[in-house]
């Protein structure tokens, strides 16, 4: 149970931390000012909840590593982020687009989690949920905005969701570890996520006018710890302070 | 022996580090006074997860109790309920906007007129409680504390 339970932690976790540090990266980048500071502003509110994941994963985690030590000392293949939120920036629709369906799956999720009987998991779920929601009426507004929008930036944001789409399958894999954590309602059936997720895209993607063509096989490995080139690239970036000067401290 | 409601006047002493108009407790992120035996328990909920004001906040209130030469005392932070604008007293709404920020009400209204003809600007501002608005009939820009 314990371990099902730290691997399942660090998988919602580490997608926080990872979308955080992807979203970071617009800072002082961002099309205009307000917008840079609401890429930003997101990606706080998202750091901020891997802080409290990873304080929860630390206390189970039978090595009694630190959250700093889960954060900046774990190698590429030992972080279970799903591969959508590793995805490079691009240009903004990219990110809007990886945002929206990130942002459609975690109201879904957390929506089940508030009534997680892990005590942590449920509060931390209910405490996200209510940013989430926000995030959410934010990404799908640009989704309409840019899919509805000129003939340029419907080609692009159709186009950045034709890409996307193949990591969006791994989001929804139920494997041993939700098994086991299901049986004890700690958490929930990753198809029943599924179905409102897709009712939640189909709805916001058809107001906007894009249309899914895209045919390739889902891409999978990221819960597993199989990353892209691109994430090590991440790491190596994140991580280098704690790497390079051990324990350092502001 | 100091009691609860001391510590409760001392921490409504210790303004927000990002809006010092209101305190800490005003804003509701104080929810627990709490003595057991001679041990004094706080509990503070962040408003945002990554609120970056939450340790600022707990250091003044170590400094506070500190000063007051309290040194048996637990801070913990807690997450459930879920912090909401709901807990910001009336005083503190009537602050905010007498500081030039549109309390977090259903109806927003320009804290410089009190035009209601307003509008977003972005739903995101300088801090994360935080929208931009302007005002149709000032034309003046403003912030507005979001309802959570």
């Amino acid at each position: 149970m314990t371990d099902a339970l730290f691997t399942y932690v660090l998988r919602l976790a580490d997608d926080s931390l990872i979308l955080s540090q992807r979203l970071s990266a617009w800072c002082y980048n961002g099309p205009f000012l307000e917008e840079d500071i609401a890429l930003t502003n997101i990606a706080l509110d998202y750091l901020g909840r891997a802080n409290s994941l990873y304080e929860y994963a630390s206390s189970i985690d039978k090595k009694l590593r630190t959250p700093d030590d889960l954060a900046f000392k774990r190698n590429a293949n030992e972080f279970y982020n799903c591969l959508l939120v590793e995805q490079p920036n691009g240009h903004f629709g990219d990110t809007i687009a990886r945002q929206f369906m990130i942002d459609a799956f975690y109201v879904t999720l957390f929506s089940f989690l508030k009534n997680s009987s892990d005590e942590n998991i449920s509060a931390i779920a209910e405490k996200s949920i209510k940013e989430t929601i926000y995030h959410l009426r934010h990404s799908s507004k640009w989704v309409v905005r840019l899919g509805d929008g000129t003939k340029e930036s419907h080609h692009k944001i159709s186009h950045s969701f034709n890409n996307l789409w193949k990591y969006t399958g791994e989001l929804f894999i139920n494997d041993s570890v939700n098994e086991d954590l299901k049986k004890k309602e700690v958490c929930v059936c990753l198809k029943d996520v599924e179905n409102k997720w897709i009712s939640i895209i189909s709805e916001v993607l058809t107001e906007a006018n894009i249309k899914i063509n895209d045919k390739s096989k889902m891409s999978y490995g990221g819960r597993l710890g199989n990353h892209s080139q691109d994430f090590k690239q991440l790491l190596d970036e994140m991580q280098y302070l704690q790497r390079t000067y051990p324990d350092a401290k502001w | 022996m100091v009691s609860e409601q001391t510590i409760w006047s001392l921490l409504k002493r210790i303004p927000d580090p990002e809006i010092p108009v209101i305190s800490i407790v005003d804003l509701g992120v104080v929810r627990k006074v709490k003595f057991y035996n001679t041990e004094l328990h706080i509990e503070i909920t962040p408003t945002y997860s990554g609120c970056p004001a939450l340790q600022m906040m707990q250091d003044e209130i170590e400094k506070t109790l500190e000063k007051k030469g309290i040194s048996k005392y637990k801070i913990n932070t807690v997450l459930r309920p879920a912090w909401t604008t709901d807990w910001m007293s009336t005083e503190a709404k009537k602050k905010l906007k007498k500081f030039g920020i549109a309390p977090p009400e259903k109806n927003i209204i320009c804290p410089q007129c009190n035009s209601t003809d307003v509008e977003v600007i972005s739903q995101f501002g300088s801090t994360a409680c935080k929208a931009l608005y302007k005002c149709n009939a000032c034309l003046e820009p403003f912030d507005y504390f979001k309802c959570i």
